[in-house]
Parts: structure tokens; sequence; C-alpha cells
């Protein structure tokens, strides 16, 4: 089950939050630093998922862009890794080449596509 | 599609916008700001009522100025009057609005639980799409009152649209996480599952994660979804690539539904029906298949979609665990996954694999790929990899690679990352004292861990080196000699000190006999670490000097010496001169007799589970590793080589040294009332008092089945699973109690409590120690009993479980099938002797004759099989009608035996049976004769 879904770009700047799981606000920033930079300390060589906390952190690099999802850990982590892509393509092809301002213009668009597909 | 975007002609908000990000400082948005406020509020409080359009570029901006992170006190309610506009761009930014801005103001929450009950019944398939959005998106309790009732109407309806289905169903689903107590079950049920069924891709998808989340807390009732789930998923698996338009991904037919389906069917057993079934390994064998053939696309994005789907069928395989063919090809699928170039799937197949090795038809498949394993471990460049690869040589070891793979993690562990060598250490210390065969080997481990990873080594993994040899004499010299050895290094660790004082305080004497370990050299070995040491390896350390007072009189002067000093008497630390003082006066004042007692050599430590193996469970939470410890140790728990259990009873000698009996855990609570309680025992563990249940429907039907055998299933509902294992030996036995999780929630406060009468406890004697309060989702605990029968009994005692579950109270009782006839002992006699001795016994009080109905067929083998259960020989050719059955045998009780002969006579035309039992013991012969006249 998805817990979140983040956008956060290489400066720390959340782009765009979804809790499918109660988490109080002022909890948000702090967990969202935390992420963060555990993605960021990774290498390409690395995999893609991280053990945080009690779940698991799920993420992909576009350009300067981190999308990170976080589950438990009875989720298919192969099926959220792509899920992550489709979720960039269907932005690309909603923006035409879609850019990390694109999607902190628009959150509002952003967060319906992600409600539509974030069935899990 | 939305409209916050271009040329939908809200020219003021775009000019907005481009103001704020045309700001070049802070000071200037802010600014920029406050003044759109003023004018908004303006607006709004004017006298001119605002149109639809004005209210909505105004609510748009106040939700914009909102994102930015400023603070937005008003426009609540003009945002609330834009649900009411018909114009679908007004009424999305009202819900948009309040679903991001919503708070537990009363007076709106009416208004806005107004207009979506207004767009639920709208039948306007727009509107009502955003109306479920809002509820799904706010998802509080009150929205869940008022909706939770009226969502299934609308997902079950026959005239609702697909795309307000798939809103209806991702829309209950929210509301069931956060208020599954408002959600109520009814016939909608039944017909939900058959939206599996649709041919609306989307409204497929969005069924199965509602399904799923509900078959996890009710599976009886969607239990119907597993052949749908199955059909569905065997469609999708044989559709060409192409079949499936919208939900094909780079040639992959609809990766995402078919792992949801996958999981769905991840909630129950495999199927019974062999139709469905044979389908569903078609199924997964065609997803196998599918991994082997030549990918249609080179995109990653093809296979990474291929390997969810994999992944989620290996994950069913392994779930289902009765397929072996199909666990033996996944696991070579992870095989070859394991030298992947992706780091991703050589990840994943660690993990998967590291589950794949519990089942017993793929153990042997995954241990084939040991060497690949190590290689992980020594070349990942991850260390997240390189922890998966730990982890699952900790699943695949068993006794046959035991000591390859202790010795991969030990020199692992010397480059080790930080993050993970505790846990390696505890893994290493749980692998070498469970596989050891060799207790030197043992031993030779744990030294070596100290030395490489002292600073990780728990107080755990000291404490139960010494519990192991002091309760195995055959590997104490060589323990004594071992860290007599590794003492003599330059540097060395703290625990190792501890180790080393305690075991030569115990054992020197093994080894004083080789002049190069005298009883002086031992002394002075261990003092030159002394004053290196903290205070607690000091004063461990201070009690072995007084235990070589009494192993070894010729340093007692010397010690004498040390213990005088000034450095101990007056020792700051009131711990360490207390100990020197007393130590002292001891060694001055008691005889050799006294000295020879109280500093006895420690009794062996009462077995328990390895506080190591608690450590570890504590450490990784609801783990995977651990549970499959579980599940590997019912499996074969022989395997378990560690040491006899010892007797119970070793409470503490009066030793001084008594301190250095906490190692750990709590010594074995008392099972059995306190003299003072009159009737039942209450639950002596639990914090809370509360009441036992009373026996559970069924309880006695299952107990009387466990009067001719020993092994099964006790008791089962939908939560709970208890299984028994026993066996008997004269006047004592063991019976394993296993209690299973069936649901994927943990249970909490789990407490198992025996009760026995008053009566009952005097003549049968019981000893067991509580188990972990918690037991995770789909776990096994296990708990031992050890039975004493001290004299002959009637009653059985009772087993009373509570714990919560998902926050409500859980209250069980069973009786515990510890009947009378399982101390039997068989006798075999000849004819002659038999019917002397059945003459001995002729007085009326020792004969017990019972004449009763058949209430199962008659059959002889059937019977002879139950006397046989039931513990005495069956003597053939002894009685002279040879439908009868005889049967002799002792009771064993502490106090007495009891020998026992039967007779069982049936009567096949009128389906009787007479039975007669003689016995030297009234009591016997009637307890006796009422278990086994249950049984036939």
């Amino acid at each position: 089950m998805i817990k979140f879904f983040l956008m956060v770009n290489k400066q720390g700047q959340t782009r765009l939050s979804k809790y499918y799981e109660h988490v109080e606000i002022n909890k948000r920033t702090l967990l969202e630093t935390e992420v963060i930079k555990s993605c960021l300390s990774r290498s390409s060589e690395q995999c893609s998922f991280i053990e945080f906390k009690d779940f698991k952190l799920i993420y992909r690099q576009y350009a300067a862009l981190f999308i990170v999802v976080g589950v438990n850990d009875t989720e298919n982590e192969m099926a959220i890794y792509e899920f992550i892509h489709n979720f960039v393509e269907v932005l690309d092809e909603y923006f035409s080449r879609v850019s990390e301002l694109d999607v902190s213009f628009f959150k509002a668009v952003s967060q319906v596509f992600l409600s539509r597909q974030s069935t899990g | 599609m939305p409209a916050v975007s271009k040329g939908d002609g809200m020219r003021g908000l775009a000019v907005f916008i481009s103001d704020i990000r045309n700001c070049k400082s802070k000071e200037a948005e802010i600014k920029r700001i406050n003044k759109e406020l003023a004018n908004i509020r303006s607006k709004f409080k004017g006298d001119k009522a605002l149109d639809g359009y004005s209210k909505k570029k105004y609510v748009c901006k106040l939700l914009f100025i909102f994102l930015l992170g400023h603070d937005i006190d008003f426009g609540h309610m003009e945002a609330v009057n834009l649900l009411s506009s018909n114009r679908y761009t007004e009424k999305q930014i009202g819900y948009l609005f309040i679903s991001v801005l919503v708070n537990s103001n009363s007076e709106l929450i009416r208004l806005i639980n107004n207009a979506i009950k207004n767009d639920l019944a709208s039948r306007n398939p727009t509107f009502m799409g955003l109306a479920l959005h809002c509820i799904a998106n706010v998802g509080s309790r009150e929205m869940a009152e008022a909706f939770a009732g009226e969502i299934p109407k609308i997902l079950v309806a026959g005239d609702t649209m697909d795309s307000v289905k798939q809103s209806a169903a991702l829309c209950l689903l929210r509301l069931y996480r956060t208020s599954p107590d408002l959600v109520p079950m009814g016939d909608w049920t039944s017909r939900v599952v058959h939206l599996l069924n649709d041919q609306h891709l989307g409204v497929v998808t969005a069924a199965t994660s509602l399904i799923t989340t509900l078959a996890q807390k009710n599976p009886e009732e969607f239990k119907t979804s597993v052949s749908l789930a199955v059909s569905r998923l065997s469609r999708i698996v044989t559709s060409a690539s192409t079949d499936l338009q919208d939900y094909t991904y780079y040639f992959v037919p609809a990766p995402w539904l078919s792992v949801k389906l996958l999981r769905l069917l991840q909630c129950y057993p495999p199927p019974e029906d062999p139709a469905v079934r044979g389908r569903l390994t078609e199924c997964l064998e065609t997803i196998l298949n599918k991994a082997q053939e030549p990918p249609k696309s080179k995109k990653v994005q093809h296979s990474n979609a291929k390997n969810a789907v994999l992944f989620e069928a290996i994950s069913l395989i392994i779930h289902h665990d009765s397929e072996p063919n199909l666990l033996v090809r996944a696991c070579n699928q992870l095989g070859q996954f394991l030298q992947h170039r992706e780091t991703n799937l050589r990840y994943l197949a660690l993990e998967s694999m590291c589950t794949l090795a519990s089942s017993e038809f793929s153990h042997e498949a995954v241990k084939t790929h040991i060497e690949t394993v190590i290689n992980a471990l020594k070349t990942e460049r991850d260390v997240s990899v390189r922890q998966r690869a730990v982890d699952l040589l900790y699943a695949m070891c068993d006794r046959s690679n035991a000591q390859q793979i202790v010795a991969e993690m030990l020199s692992y562990l010397e480059t080790a990352d930080y993050s993970i060598r505790e846990e390696i250490v505890l893994k290493v210390a749980i692998l070498a004292e469970k596989y050891a065969v060799d207790y030197t080997w043992y031993v030779d481990t744990i030294l070596n861990l100290i030395r490489i990873a002292g600073d990780y080594v728990s107080e755990e993994v000291w404490y139960r080196v010494i519990q192991i040899v002091i309760n195995r004499d055959d590997v104490q010299g060589y323990a004594a000699k071992t860290v007599f050895e590794a003492l003599q290094a330059p540097a060395c660790h703290e625990n190792l000190v501890k180790v080393g004082g305690y075991i030569l305080g115990e054992f020197g004497n093994l080894i004083a006999g080789d002049p190069r370990s005298s009883p002086l050299i031992q002394f002075n070995l261990l003092h030159s670490k002394f004053h290196l040491c903290s205070v607690p390896t000091r004063a461990l350390l201070l009690s072995t000097y007084i235990k070589f007072v009494n192993l070894f009189p010729e340093v007692k002067t010397t010690i004498q010496d040390v213990l005088r000093s000034d450095s101990q008497l007056k020792n700051a630390d009131v711990e360490l001169q207390q100990r020197a003082v007393e130590y002292l006066r001891l060694s001055t004042v008691a005889s050799t007799d006294i000295l020879a007692t109280v500093l006895e050599e420690m009794p062996p430590f009462p077995e328990r589970e390895s506080s190591i193996l608690a450590k570890l469970k504590k450490k990784k939470g609801p783990n995977t590793v651990t549970d499959l410890e579980d599940a590997k140790r019912e499996r074969s728990a022989d395997v378990n080589g560690g040491p006899e259990p010892a007797p119970a009873s070793a409470a503490s000698t009066p030793s001084p040294s008594a301190d250095l009996l906490g190692l750990g855990a709590t010594p074995p609570a008392p099972v059995g009332p306190p003299p003072s309680s009159g009737g039942l025992l209450v639950d002596v563990f639990s914090d809370s008092p509360s009441a036992v249940a009373p026996l559970a429907p069924g309880s006695e039907d299952n107990f009387a089945r466990f009067v001719c055998k020993n092994n099964g299933v006790l008791f089962e509902n939908q939560l709970l699973q208890i299984g028994l294992k026993s066996e008997f030996r004269q006047n004592l036995g063991r019976m394993f109690i296993f209690y299973g999780n069936k649901t994927s929630t943990q249970f909490l406060n789990f407490t198992p409590t025996l009760i026995c009468s008053d009566d009952l406890q005097t003549n049968l004697s019981l000893q067991t120690k509580p188990v972990d309060p918690t037991v995770d989702g789909g776990a096994q605990v296990q708990q031992v009993v050890n039975i004493e029968c001290v004299s002959d009994f009637t009653e059985a005692p009772v087993l009373n479980i509570q714990f919560r579950y998902g926050g409500t109270f859980q209250n069980v009782s069973v009786k515990l099938p510890i009947t009378l006839n399982k101390f039997f002992q068989p006798t075999e006699m000849a004819s002659q002797d038999f019917f002397q001795r059945w003459k001995q016994l002729s007085s009326p009080q020792q004969e017990v004759q019972n004449i009763f109905k058949a209430k199962h067929p008659m059959d002889t083998e059937i019977t002879k099989a139950k006397i046989i259960g039931f513990g005495s020989a069956l003597l053939e050719d002894v009685d002279p009608n040879p439908a009868n059955f005889v049967g002799a045998g002792i009771i064993h009780t502490k106090t007495t035996q009891i020998g026992c002969l039967l007779r069982l006579e049936p009567n096949l035309q009128a389906q009787m049976y007479r039975l007669t039992l003689r016995t030297s013991k009234e009591t016997v012969s009637q307890r006796l004769c009422e278990l086994l006249s249950e049984q036939f």
C-alpha cells in the first residue's frame, strides 16, 4: 500500500506531496527532509529501494527532481517503480515536455492525475 | 480536463500568478499577496453579488496563495457556494478548495455534505465524480458517517457509469481505511465481487484494490472473488499485447492490474476447486514462461513492467507453498536475476529468495545459489543489497552449510557497514548455536565474533555462550582453554574479558593442570585486564576471584591481598567496594566446606528461547526473516541441536555471585496457581485482570480426539489456530503448543495461561514460560509445557488465551488434552499371565465396566489403532474370543505405578460395546473407562 507520494528537487524543496495516511503537517516537513536526504546520498549504482524506518522508499530521479514513493512492506517494488515512470509519462503527455516548473505551478493538475492513477 | 490551465479565461489569475513569479524578493511577494488578499476581501464583502465566474477566480487566487504557503482565513463560504453551481469549472474549483482547505467547522461541514449529497444524486457523472473525489480526498470521519452507506449503492447500481464506479470504489476504499467500522458490510459485497468481471479495466482495477483490502479483514465474505480473479487474470496473461489498448504498457498487458489480482489471491489459500486451481497454475506458468521469452521491446519500461508481474506471481507461489514444480521454477528464475546487471533486480531477487528458502519444496533449490550469494556479499557496491544477501544466507542456512555460511559472515563482518554489524553479529551467534554439531566450533565462532566485532556483541550474545558452556560439560574444558588463549592477546575486547572471567571462574580448574595455565597464571592474566575494564566487568571479575579462592586454595593469599588493597576495599564505586569487603570476609571466615558449597559450580540454566533470537526479533520488528525462522523451526523441530532442557528447578543456589545468574531472561514463570488462590487461577501474567472465557464450542469434541493421539490441531477460529505436538515417557511429558496468527495483523498482549484446579494441581505439575506478547500477522509462536504426572488425575487443565486483535479483546479457553492414559507404558504378556492378573484384580472396587452404544462404525482395525493410541499394549491371541480386544499397560505417576488391564467386547448385532477395566486403583479404572468409552 502506498503511504505517500513525493516530488522533491535536489535542493530539498517539495514540489508535490500526497499522503495516503495521516501525517501531521509539521512532521511532514521533517519526514520529507529525511527522505530526500537518504535519496540524495545514493549513487546510481545503488538500487532504487531504501528501507526507511518501518517502511520502504522507492525512488526515481528525473534530472534534478526525485520522485519518492513510501510504501509498506507488502507492496510490489517493481510495480511502484514503474508506476512512477508511468505517472511521469502522463504528465509529459499533458504538459508536452514536463519540467519541474510545470509541476510546481500546476500542482492541482498533477494532483488530479495522481489521485486518478494511484489506486493503491 | 481541469480548468486551471491555459486559455480558460481567468486572466486576473494569470496576471496575478505572473506578478508573483516576477517578484524579485520574498518581501515583494508578500506585499503583492497582501494587496491581492485585501482586494479579494473587499470583493467578497462588497454589496454587489458576485457572479460565479468572479467567485471562481477569487477562490482560485486564494487557493494559489494558500499553496504558496500563506494562511487563508476567509473565502470558505464562497467556495461552498461554488459547489452548487451548475458549471463544471466552478464546481471543480469549489471542490478543490474544500479538499485542500477543509477544516472541521461544523457549520460548513453540514453545507458541504449537503452539496455533495445533491451531486451524488444528480446522475451527472462528472458531478458525481467530483463529489466522490472530494469525499475521498477529505476522508474524514464526518464524511464517512455521512456517506459510507450511500457509496456502496452507487458502486453496485446497474446504471452507474464506469468512471463513476471507478471513483466510487476508490472512495469507499479510502473511507474503509480511515473508518472501517463505519462501512457496513451487506448485500452489496457479493455484487462488488462481480465487478472483477466488468468490461472496463479501470473499474476492475479499482474494484480489485477495494476487494483486496476488504478481503483481508473479512475473508469469508469475499471468498467468491478467488475464481473471478483467476479467470480475469487468465484472460489478461493470455491476451495479445495489443488487446487491452489503453491498459497495455509497453507491450505488457495491464501490468498493474495483474499485480493487484495476484495480490488479491494472496489473501486466500490455494483454490480448492481443481478447475480454478488448474487455471491459476496455468496462469502462473505462463507468467514464468514469458520471463524466458525474448523481450517484445528493448525499452526498460517493458521489462520492468513484466518483472513487476513476475515478482508478484512468485510471491503468490510462495504464499501458496503447495506446488513444488512452480516453487523450483520460481527459484531458478530468481537465480538468473541474482546475476542480472540491474541492481534493482538483484535486490528483489535476493529478497524474494529469502522467503523461498523457507519452503521445504524450494529450500534445496535455493541452496544451490549459495556461491552467488556469497559473492554478492563480497562484491555488491550497495549496502542494502549486501544486507539482503546476509538475510538470504541466514535463511538458507541449515546443518549442511552452516560452517561455510558462518565463516563467510564472519569474514564479511570485518569489513561490514557499521549500520548492519550488530544484526550480523546476532545472526552469526544464532546460526552458530543452532547448527552446532560440535560445540568447540560454537565456542570458537563466538570468541571470533567478539574479537572481530566486540563492540557490536550485545549482552545477550555473551550471556548465551556462557549458558551453553555451563549446560554442556563436554565443551567446558575446551572453552576454558580457548578463552585463556584468547585472553593472551595484548588488547582484547571487554566482552571477551567478561566471558573469560566467567568461564575461568567456573572451569579454570579444568586447565589448571597445565603448567602454562596454572592458577596463578590464570589469575594474573585476568587481573592484568582488571584496571582497563568498566565497573560491571570488574564486579564480575571480583566474583571470579572469589571462585578462584574456592577452586585453587594455593592462590587464596594472593587474591586476599588484591581484595584487601585500597583500590578495592575503598573503591569509590559502592558495588565494587561491597563485593571486595564481602568476598574478603567470606574467604577469611568460611571453612573450606562452606566455601565449596557457597561457591559451587553454577547449576545448568533452564532451557529457554535463545535470548539472542528474542533480541533479533525485537530489533527487526515484524520481519520476514524471523517469521521464517519460526516457520523453519516448526518444520524441523529436530534441527535445533540445542542442549537438552535442564531441569527447570534450577533456581539459583545461594551463591554470592548469584547476580551473575541474572543472565537475560526472567526465571521460569511459575505455572499453576499460587497456594493461596482458591479455585481458578486467573491470569497471573496479564496486566489487566480479566475473566477467563468459558470453554470454546467444540472444545470437548476436540479434547476427545486427542485422547488416542498426540499431535494435531486443537482449536481453530478465524483468527487463531492452536496446534499440539506432544510426547510422553513414563510419568513425564512435553507438549509443544503452537499458536498461529491467521490474520495479517499483530496480536498484542498475547497471553496464554494454563489453569488447573487445586485438585488437579496437586496431581499434575505443569511448567511453562510466557510467550512473546506480540504475535505478528501470519506468524506462529511456540510454547513448551513440561508435564509431570505426580499422581492419577481425572480433570484436564484448561488453556486460556487472551490477546488484543485490532483493538478488540479476544478470550478463548480450550481444554488441554493431557489425560491420564498419556502416562501409559504398554506391557506385553502372554494369555496365561493376563488371566492370572485379571483374577488378582477381582475386587469390586478394582473393576469398572461400561456398556455403551457404538458412536462410530465398528471397524476392527480402527479399534485396534485406538487401543494402541490409548497407550496400552494390544494383546493378540489372549482372549478366547478373537472378536474381543484386550490390552495391558502400566500408568506411571511420580508416586506409584498402576497396572491396568482392559477388555473390550464388541457386539456387532447390537452395535454395542462392553468395556471392562481392571486396575489396582479404583479412580484410575474409573477415569480410563470414561476416557476410552468416548472413543468408540
